[in-house]
């Protein structure tokens, strides 16, 4: 394996977590819920995860487990937001807060241990493909799952006519409701499928990209995910594309500490901050792109006329 | 079984009294529970918890010295969430406001003078509101998601905090301890009473939040921030301007949490550290919801949190259960107040059994 190989091994495992947490917040947020609180289910599914691949000793099921238990920690959020119609944005900020001190107390009984590597799985054949097979076909099956999760929700969301639906949900969940689409039923789904996607984002952080349990050590991925989607214009191809960018910049600022340039590390740890930042910012400097493709009702409550 | 919200006529005022109070009866309720599944008897887990920080007159001091930097945070937070500022980077604005202040008793530390307090106190305001600039210069021209910019900032503060104290301002003579010299007696927030720790910041909590309370209630201003925070449309047509609340409402809180700042690394810890607060700007967000966004209620909401805190650390130490107890009470309780106050605009109605035809839910 070659310098540019390793490389770009590390920059897509890197941006697998945030592949995954962006592209389930992406439906989310397209049915026209806001869920601040990414961060939260993906600390939930990195303990989930890890904790489950101790106790059973597969990090298979452990990587189940951390899909689960994203999907379940969502559906809190749920019952707040849609049931009970209570402010998405404090709701998601409570979910959040939440995740982060109930992990911290469940996997203090894991501090320290060394943990289970989710292994790869060669694709017979493809994997033998000179420099990408090694790349693209001799991954994790998390991994794979990303990649399948962004064609698939392309292909839900502009050519199903479910998916159709769940887009008129985001843009007028009245209009939705009065043509007899359910609206609070769409929702629910599409909030446990960006719980599962989280979760499994969180798992893919304990179990493949450093396989051991830290408290917080989620460090405001699940915030820049919900960023790449703004930065993404709600669209899953360009999910992918800035998922990778940002794993760019933090193997690059990495390399960049190993590398000793002179440079304070604190300083090179703040460039994936500073960099979404900057992203947010030059997306919004095209104003109307941004108005077109936001969902019109995102962040608003719904509650059925009887 | 289903529930269903019907839309009350008007405020419910007896839930928006009761509403925390039942939060917080739910809250105990779950920690009754969380004990009893760890194995721990819950009276005397919730006594250590709730009761016994309050029955030394030195943990009284604690618990006021906790509170501060909530209140004083919270009462900054309820103006921009009454108005639509989504600011969730207080953490951030508190971190660089205490780096401000230090730069006299740190930087010029051989300089003593009646007038280095004030100085301190007025550059930390102005540092924490600087840092709260960024996301609301952003909103007002760009519209960029402050939500984003303002927490992605929380972690830059951190690590400039970090560097900063391990590099350039670290105590030449600190035996290499990642900590700035200490501050000299001129630079220490004095304490209100001769005979406890609680020290001036408590005073400032007080009175932003009367100050507030009086400009909520009773000025022009307050019923700017209300109506442009429940419409920005119907408050342009009554001349005010959403542009420049942003502003205000970020500058303000990010002053107040730049205040906050100073006064626990002047008055509590004495010198800068790595690290300067347990998440004090983030639990701040749980106190502004809790007390309703009224000052006056953030000020018995910031009591309250501070307990958790000092229950926690109480906990540890008598009954032997982590201290994570404390972010996890916390955060359901944040839950449980956010949940019922859907009580105070809504009747909800358990219905069971099938739903009826034409009613969909």
């Amino acid at each position: 394996m070659d310098m540019t190989q390793a490389i770009l091994l590390t920059i897509m495992t890197a941006a697998t977590p945030l592949l995954l947490a962006a592209i389930g917040e992406l439906v989310v947020e397209r049915s026209g819920v806001l869920n601040l609180g990414v961060e939260g289910m993906m600390i939930m599914g990195a303990v989930a995860a890890f904790a489950i691949a101790q106790l059973t000793g597969s990090a298979g099921l452990g990587a189940i487990g951390g899909l689960v238990a994203g999907a379940l920690f969502s559906l809190l959020f749920g019952f707040l937001t849609l049931t009970l119609v209570a402010n998405q944005v404090a709701t998601g900020l409570a979910l959040t807060i939440l995740g982060l001190g109930l992990s911290g107390m469940i996997g203090e009984a894991f501090i320290g241990l060394p943990g289970l590597k989710l292994a790869a799985i060669p694709i017979p054949f493809l994997s033998e493909i000179p420099f990408i097979g090694r790349l693209l076909f001799n991954q994790d099956p998390i991994f794979y799952t990303s990649i399948i999760a962004v064609i698939g929700v392309n292909w839900f969301l502009f050519k199903s006519r479910a998916g159709l639906r769940l887009r008129a949900i985001g843009d007028s969940h009245t209009s939705a409701h009065a043509l007899g689409v359910k609206v609070v039923r769409t929702r629910y789904l599409a909030v446990m499928f960006g719980g599962a996607c989280t979760g499994l984002a969180g798992a893919h952080l304990s179990i493949v990209y450093t396989p051991q349990w830290v408290e917080n050590m989620t460090a405001g991925r699940g915030w820049i995910a919900l960023a790449l989607v703004v930065f993404a214009s709600w669209r899953p191809s360009r999910v992918l594309a800035g998922a990778y960018l940002f794993g760019a910049v933090s193997i690059g600022q990495l390399h960049a500490q190993a590398l000793g340039l002179g440079i304070p590390s604190q300083f090179l740890s703040a460039l994936p901050y500073l960099a979404t930042i900057a992203v947010l910012v030059i997306i919004s400097l095209n104003r109307r792109m941004t108005l077109i493709n936001t969902p019109a009702s995102l962040g608003k409550s719904f509650v059925p006329e009887r | 079984m289903r529930i269903e919200l019907k839309k009350r006529e008007n405020m419910s005022s007896l839930f928006s009294i009761l509403s925390p109070f039942i939060a917080l009866g739910l809250t105990l309720v779950a920690g009754i529970i969380l004990f009893l599944s760890l194995g721990k008897d819950p009276v005397s887990a919730l006594y250590s918890f709730f009761i016994e920080p309050l029955t030394e007159v030195w943990s009284l001091h604690e618990l006021a010295i906790k509170a501060a930097p909530l209140i004083l945070i919270a009462v900054g937070l309820s103006v921009c969430y009454r108005s639509n500022n989504w600011n969730i980077g207080a953490e951030g604005q508190f971190i660089i406001g205490a780096m401000a202040g230090s730069v006299l008793p740190v930087v010029f530390h051989g300089w003593e003078s009646p007038l280095v307090l004030p100085l301190m106190l007025i550059f930390a305001m102005i540092g924490g509101a600087a840092y709260a600039a960024i996301p609301a210069f952003l909103k007002a021209r760009l519209n960029t998601n402050e939500i984003l910019t303002s927490l992605m900032l929380v972690y830059v503060a951190q690590l400039l905090l970090d560097w900063t104290v391990r590099g350039p301002w670290r105590n030449p003579e600190g035996f290499n301890f990642p900590e700035t010299r200490n501050f000299a007696d001129s630079a220490v927030l004095p304490r209100i009473i001769e005979t406890g720790k609680t020290h001036w910041g408590f005073g400032f909590a007080l009175i932003a939040a009367i100050v507030l309370w009086f400009v909520m209630r009773r000025t022009l201003k307050g019923f700017e921030i209300t109506v442009l925070g429940q419409s920005a449309r119907a408050g342009r047509f009554a001349g005010f301007s959403d542009k420049k609340m942003v502003y205000f409402a970020f500058l303000l809180s990010g002053a107040l949490a730049g205040l906050a700042g100073i006064s626990e690394v002047s008055g509590a810890i004495g010198q800068l550290r790595p690290v300067i607060s347990p998440g004090y700007g983030f639990t701040a967000i749980i106190v502004a919801f809790l007390g309703r966004l009224n000052p006056l209620g953030i000020v018995a909401a910031g009591l309250i949190l501070a307990l958790t805190y000092l229950g926690g650390e109480a906990a540890q130490i008598s009954i032997g259960i982590t201290d994570k107890v404390t972010r996890l009470f916390q955060g359901l309780l944040l839950f449980f107040v956010l949940g019922c106050d859907t009580l105070i605009h809504y009747r909800i109605r358990l219905v069971f059994g099938a739903a009826q035809k034409g009613s969909a839910a």
